[in-house]
């Protein structure tokens, strides 16, 4: 039977930035089952109320402080920005914000706490979390730990397999690594399992996400709880310069480091926002998790975001080196700052990652975590766009977002690859 | 309006009758052999065809049809494939409602607008988007209303009298609703289906729409005991599972039928209902 054309309605106008709850522009909502509805509505109400109250903000800041090792110290990292601009004209600062010193070595501390902090005053009984390279998961074991919650950690199977250390301290912490087997066996499958478990127990577990992702009201906590980062870091670089930076830099999987620094300058119009994805292999073949650069508008895991899928709307599999980055979405407030041009997207590929790596250890005395060493890959990159809109050498602020312990063995078994076959 | 899902309810009011919605994941574990599939639920017995399209991350659902989902993409199951069967289903029967099951987005990538006329153009008569919950999916609703297609609402234990309020202000045509009978994902053998289905009879008279009873109805003896509060159960998991464990082809269209006989035996067995008409 023909069907007459005008019978298929127009696209729905897309709103003005944030006028509906839970939206960033035209990316975030609630895409979950109606069983978790009424979780998110208690959950919402609880961020509202809870965690806005002087009494939770002070509590949290107080472990933030004691516990935490908070403020994170701003770095100046002047033996790395003469080694990417020996001739002193692109980088004129370059300052790491050191949340590789945060206790468990990464900023998912500041979000675990606070989320687990939640779960406690909301009565839940148990907590889960899902995590890619473990540093979530190690942060979640620890808030549990902490706080006397039990916890259960989904983590995909070869995620396991590559960062072994920390699924040995996740189980030193009492928390159950439970490996998922299906799909890519990675973060996005462990997402899924942990939701499968969270409609299962909706009423007493609190599922303690760690990226700035998934349905409302997730985007917005995990994002307010990171804000501490950015918040430190523009007071410190205040400080240091007597000025603002030009840039921020932070590398983006799901995105929560990114928006947590980010978030502080995002109305600093002088301040250039950059995010670097991983680009696997490289974002023109197919293995990559260079959502932003290379995907399409989509919904995965909760909310309308750039996502990585087919035609068919099947979503693929993520390459990266990186765990933590090796992830199909992204938050829906990175979709939105790319398309409102807020922030720019740039990517880095695994061997210019462990290149990275391997310069900022021996310039800095610094190990950082293989998603950090993604931002560190395009920090050169950055800084010759920016210092060449601007005239003049540029300041960068830089998220350091977690040490590298856990990937020593990549790094060395990459490094001895490298020596062998120098192509 | 085509009103297949209406009259399917109607008839089955006026025969003393229950429903019987049978679900397969279009595409496991081929296309030929769901397209036999679903003939054989008809054949043996199911009212209405839940055509399941494959997602990549199926958060709903529990490992049984998680694995069918892979199995059907890997056979190059999808949005495409699914519409496809529909088409051959509808060219068979023309008063058969099919009920388009999945996740948003397959049918976003495709674009909604595009996505629901092409549904429609296949014999589609509602759409069932699990991740869209009711009020939502603005965008798919006004392409479903324009096109004459039936978007059916989740009720689930959690759900809250404001999202049954929401039913009643905007689902007079909805065709049914889909009462979720267990807070968990698909293939929940431990569904309390005594109080869910006392729950749909509430559902029932409050919305005054036709209600079905999902999840974790695995036999006989559970489709009875859904039935009771409800005008008819949907089978998922079971029937899937048939297909998983059967070793041939004809094997997997025996042990299908085999099932789906057995629980439209069990649900003639039960009376219908003595509530007011669904509107």
């Amino acid at each position: 039977m023909p069907v007459d054309e005008k019978l298929v309605p127009a696209p729905m106008p897309v709103p003005e930035a944030d006028s509906r709850e839970g939206y960033y522009g035209a990316f975030g909502g609630r895409f979950v089952s109606e069983t978790l509805m009424f979780a998110l509505d208690e959950l919402t109400v609880a961020m509202k109320d809870v965690v806005a109250s002087a009494a939770f903000q002070a509590e949290w800041r107080e472990l933030l402080a004691s516990y935490v090792g908070r403020p994170t110290p701003l770095s100046s990292a002047d033996r790395l920005a003469r080694a990417l601009d020996a001739e002193h004209t692109k980088i004129a600062r370059l300052f790491l914000k050191r949340e590789d010193l945060c206790h468990t070595g990464a900023h998912k501390i500041n979000n675990a706490l606070g989320q687990v902090l939640l779960a406690k005053r909301m009565g839940k009984a148990r907590i889960i979390a899902e995590t890619g390279a473990g540093q979530h998961g190690v942060a979640t074991a620890t808030a549990a730990a902490l706080l006397g919650l039990p916890c259960d950690v989904f983590m995909g199977e070869s995620d396991v397999a590559r960062q072994a250390p920390n699924v040995a301290r996740m189980t030193m912490l009492g928390a159950r690594v439970i490996p998922v087997t299906s799909g890519s066996k990675t973060l996005k499958d462990a997402m899924n399992e942990a939701l499968r478990d969270w409609v299962t127990n909706v009423g007493t577990t609190y599922y303690c996400i760690g990226s700035a992702a998934g349905p409302h009201p997730y985007p917005e906590l995990v994002a307010s709880f990171q804000s501490v980062i950015g918040e430190e870091a523009r007071a410190q670089i205040l400080a240091a310069t007597g000025a603002l930076p030009d840039g921020v830099v932070a590398c983006v999987g799901g995105g929560s480091n990114a928006i947590g620094m980010f978030r502080a300058f995002m109305k600093d119009d002088s301040v250039a926002l950059f995010g670097v994805e991983a680009a696997g292999h490289g974002v023109h073949t197919d293995k990559h998790a260079a959502t932003l650069t290379a995907g399409r508008k989509g919904i995965l895991h909760g909310s309308l975001s750039y996502v990585l899928s087919n035609d068919e709307g099947q979503v693929q599999e993520a390459h990266s080196i990186s765990a933590g980055l090796d992830y199909p979405g992204v938050g829906p407030e990175h979709a939105h700052l790319k398309d409102s041009a807020r922030a720019r997207y740039l990517s880095a590929t695994d061997h210019e990652a462990i290149t990275a790596a391997t310069l900022v250890t021996r310039t800095e005395g610094i190990l950082p975590a293989l998603e950090t060493a993604h931002a560190f890959a395009r920090v050169r990159d950055i800084a010759a766009i920016l210092s060449a809109e601007r005239g003049r050498p540029v300041t960068l602020a830089f998220c350091l977002s977690g040490r590298g312990d856990k990937d020593l063995a990549t790094y060395l078994r990459e490094r001895e690859r490298a020596e062998k076959d120098p192509s | 309006m085509n009103g297949r899902i209406e009259r399917a309810f109607a008839r089955a009011r006026d025969a003393k009758r229950k429903l019987l919605v049978t679900y397969l994941c279009i595409g496991d574990p081929n296309e030929a052999e769901s397209l036999a599939l679903a003939k054989a639920c008809v054949d043996a017995g199911a009212d209405i065809l839940e055509l399941g399209s494959p997602f990549s991350d199926p958060t709903a659902d529990g490992p049984v049809i998680a694995r069918a989902s892979e199995r059907s993409i890997a056979a190059g199951g999808g949005l495409t494939m699914t519409l496809r069967v529909a088409t051959a289903l509808r060219a068979s029967y023309t008063e058969l409602p099919l009920v388009l099951f999945g996740y948003y987005n397959p049918l976003y990538v495709r674009g909604t607008g595009k996505a629901v006329l092409a549904a429609r153009e296949a014999g589609i008569d509602a759409l069932l988007v699990v991740d869209l919950p009711f009020g939502h999916g603005d965008e798919l609703m006004t392409a479903a209303r324009a096109n004459d297609l039936r978007v059916v609402p989740l009720v689930a234990p959690t759900s809250t009298d404001a999202h049954v309020a929401r039913l009643l202000q905007h689902g007079a045509d909805a065709g049914f609703v889909y009462y979720v009978s267990v807070a968990g994902v698909t293939g929940n053998a431990a569904a309390p289906l005594l109080e869910a289905a006392a729950r749909a009879t509430q559902v029932r008279a409050q919305t005054g729409l036709p209600v079905v009873i999902g999840f974790g109805i695995d036999g006989p003896e559970k489709a009875k005991l859904a039935a009771r509060g409800a005008d008819g159960v949907v089978v998922g998991t079971a029937i899937v599972r048939e297909i998983e464990n059967a070793t041939s082809p004809d094997a997997r269209i025996a042990n299908v039928k085999a099932l789906v006989s057995c629980l439209r035996t069990a649900l003639d067995g039960e009376s219908a209902p003595e509530a007011p008409h669904p509107r």
